[in-house]
């Protein structure tokens, strides 16, 4: 048992991810343990969501391993992959609800799929799913009447349908008001607490980096690698190259400001 | 020096409209570029036909578990919807032939024989092509903008990341829609192109209708009204996979949504045309 705690949740080894021949991220390293708030942050077009679709087992990457609790995605055939991917959930930058399906029905998708659930049991945790992320109510709407925001928490509710080990999120706060930011900060926040789900998130929001991450790696465009790593506060203290700092100091002062 | 660094400028501003400009390349070039895409189009229609099979096969094991719901969303678009148009146009098929026929026809003093002419040419040919044409334009390129646009919105990424196969979910539904509409749609438009023949017949050549009837009945064996639906249950499944391949392999922006459709299109009518032809041959030797 105590050697299955110690084989981490995500490990990234010599990652070199791109497109063709594109490389956009070179030797990349890191480990993500269980129960931990890790948060990948960088300049816009710095390879965030590249990186995060190759750890979700979208694409190939050029060089190097992704382990998820061990197991290599990248290695694997499909028929490992879905079962991998199924002990995860993501949510896209752009929400990526279905749009032919309502909320409900997106929801409830992978619970019909995957578990024997009787119809009122998928209901009520399809309702509980949404009443977690503010949506009661919205269940029977199509994804096209929801605000940006609200198509975003509602593919939050969908990510978490089957209570999943690992979340992965793309840029989670963005399109929301900081009230519903703040909302969904504490939402990470106690699902960590109460289930220990692992949590993998792109941002840009400075304030939730304080507030939720238990460990920050920092990626730049033009060397292609990580610039800085550690627990957010340490990273201000610890001289950090120009770059990281400004991102840093911005960060300190939304913060000075509340 | 100036001048130097102005045609750098230029380039570099070139470089960067060089979608919209139009390029002349050398033939060679341009027919080499071309035989190699067509020969790799052939390679992923024929792997997207594989992926089909094996969806199918799971499906016919396992039916309980296809989305008949969309199933049926889809066979009313594809279907229902193309009901009057596919009628429309059948008839005017066989309005058109007839007419063509009884002026040759008429020559010989073999009025009769424009219900066999008619009858075959349409329950054999046409109608099963006037629908696949009809079906390619609106079912083929509607399914090619549909999963296109799924791409650039990153649905099927999610789909893939929620551990479901894109072919189960997004192909069969529209394959097993189409299959089971088209040769309906052929039925009805057999029935019109002959309706639009007997109006000719009847109008024009001053045939008894009943006459007419009688000898489409007598030339319309089981054999060539069944041949005429696999005609149109091969074409569905080949519109239907061209028009998911388009969408599948299609560029992550807007424009590759229209570029999805155009080509579904096109490359549906290529495709059913070549099929017809073989069919055409198959069933005449044996
Ligand atoms: N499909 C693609 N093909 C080729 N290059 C791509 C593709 N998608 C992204 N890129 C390039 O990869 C780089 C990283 O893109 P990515 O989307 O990962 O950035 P990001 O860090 O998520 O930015 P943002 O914060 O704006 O979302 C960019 O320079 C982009 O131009
Ligand atoms: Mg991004």
């Amino acid at each position: 048992m105590a050697e299955n705690n110690a084989v981490p949740m995500i490990q990234a080894i010599d990652l070199t991810v791109g497109y063709g021949d594109i490389v956009v991220l070179e030797n990349i390293n890191f480990t993500i343990n269980k129960g931990e708030i890790f948060v990948i942050i960088g300049g816009s077009g710095c390879g965030k969501s590249t990186i995060l679709k190759h750890l979700i087992g979208l694409y190939e990457p050029i060089k190097g391993d992704i382990l998820i609790k061990g197991e290599s995605i990248v290695k694997a055939d499909w028929d490992e992959k879905r079962r991998i991917m199924k002990s995860f959930g993501v949510l896209y930058q752009s929400g990526a609800l279905f749009s032919a399906l309502t909320i409900t029905e997106n929801i409830a998708l992978q619970l019909e799929e995957y578990t024997d659930y009787p119809e009122d049991e998928i209901f009520r945790r399809v309702n509980e799913k949404l009443k977690l992320v503010g949506l009661e109510g919205a269940g029977p709407k199509m994804p096209s009447e929801l605000s940006g925001g609200m198509k975003k928490r509602a593919a939050l509710a969908r990510a978490m349908a089957l209570d999943p080990e690992i979340l992965f999120f793309d840029e989670p706060s963005t399109s929301l008001d900081p009230v519903t930011a703040a909302m969904m900060d504490r939402l990470i926040i106690d699902l960590r607490d109460r289930l220990g789900t692992t949590m993998v998130i792109v941002t840009h929001d400075l304030d939730s980096i304080y507030a939720i991450s238990d460990r920050v790696i920092m990626l730049d465009k033009a060397t292609k690698t990580i610039v800085a790593r550690g627990k957010p506060s340490e990273l201000r203290k610890s001289n950090p190259p120009p770059s990281v700092k400004e991102f840093l100091e911005r960060a300190g002062l939304s913060r000075k400001m509340d | 020096m100036a001048e130097e660094k102005d045609r750098i400028i230029e380039t570099e501003v070139q470089k960067q409209f060089r979608l919209h400009e139009p390029q002349i390349r050398p033939a060679i070039e341009y027919t080499g570029e071309a035989s190699l895409k067509f020969w790799k189009d052939i390679i992923n229609i024929l792997a997207i036909i594989g992926e089909i099979a094996e969806a199918s096969w799971f499906a016919i094991r396992n039916p309980r578990r296809i989305r008949w719901r969309e199933t049926l969303f889809y066979m009313d678009i594809c279907g229902a919807d193309a009901l009057p148009i596919s009628c429309m146009i059948c008839y005017l098929m066989g309005l058109i032939l007839g007419f063509q026929a009884s002026l040759q026809m008429h020559k010989f003093g073999t009025d009769l024989y424009v219900a066999d002419m008619v009858g075959l040419s349409i329950v054999k040919e046409l109608g099963p092509l006037m629908v696949a044409m009809i079906c390619t334009g609106r079912a083929g390129s509607a399914f090619a903008a549909e999963i296109s646009t799924m791409k650039v919105s990153e649905e099927i990424d999610a789909m893939v990341t929620m551990g479901f196969n894109p072919s189960r979910f997004l192909i069969i539904p529209k394959l097993l829609a189409l299959i089971l509409v088209m040769p309906v749609l052929t039925v009805f438009g057999n029935v019109l192109g002959i309706i639009g023949g007997m109006t000719v017949g009847v109008f024009s050549l001053g045939l008894p209708v009943i006459t007419y009837f009688n000898r489409t009945v007598l030339v319309i064996t089981p054999r060539t009204f069944s041949e005429g639906l696999i005609k149109s249950a091969v074409f569905a499944v080949l519109i239907a996979a061209v028009g998911c391949l388009r969408g599948l392999e299609a560029k992550n922006d807007t424009h590759g949504v229209g570029s999805a459709a155009t080509s579904a299109v096109v490359s549906g009518i290529f495709l059913v045309i070549i099929a017809d032809t073989l069919m055409t041959y198959l069933f005449s030797r044996f």
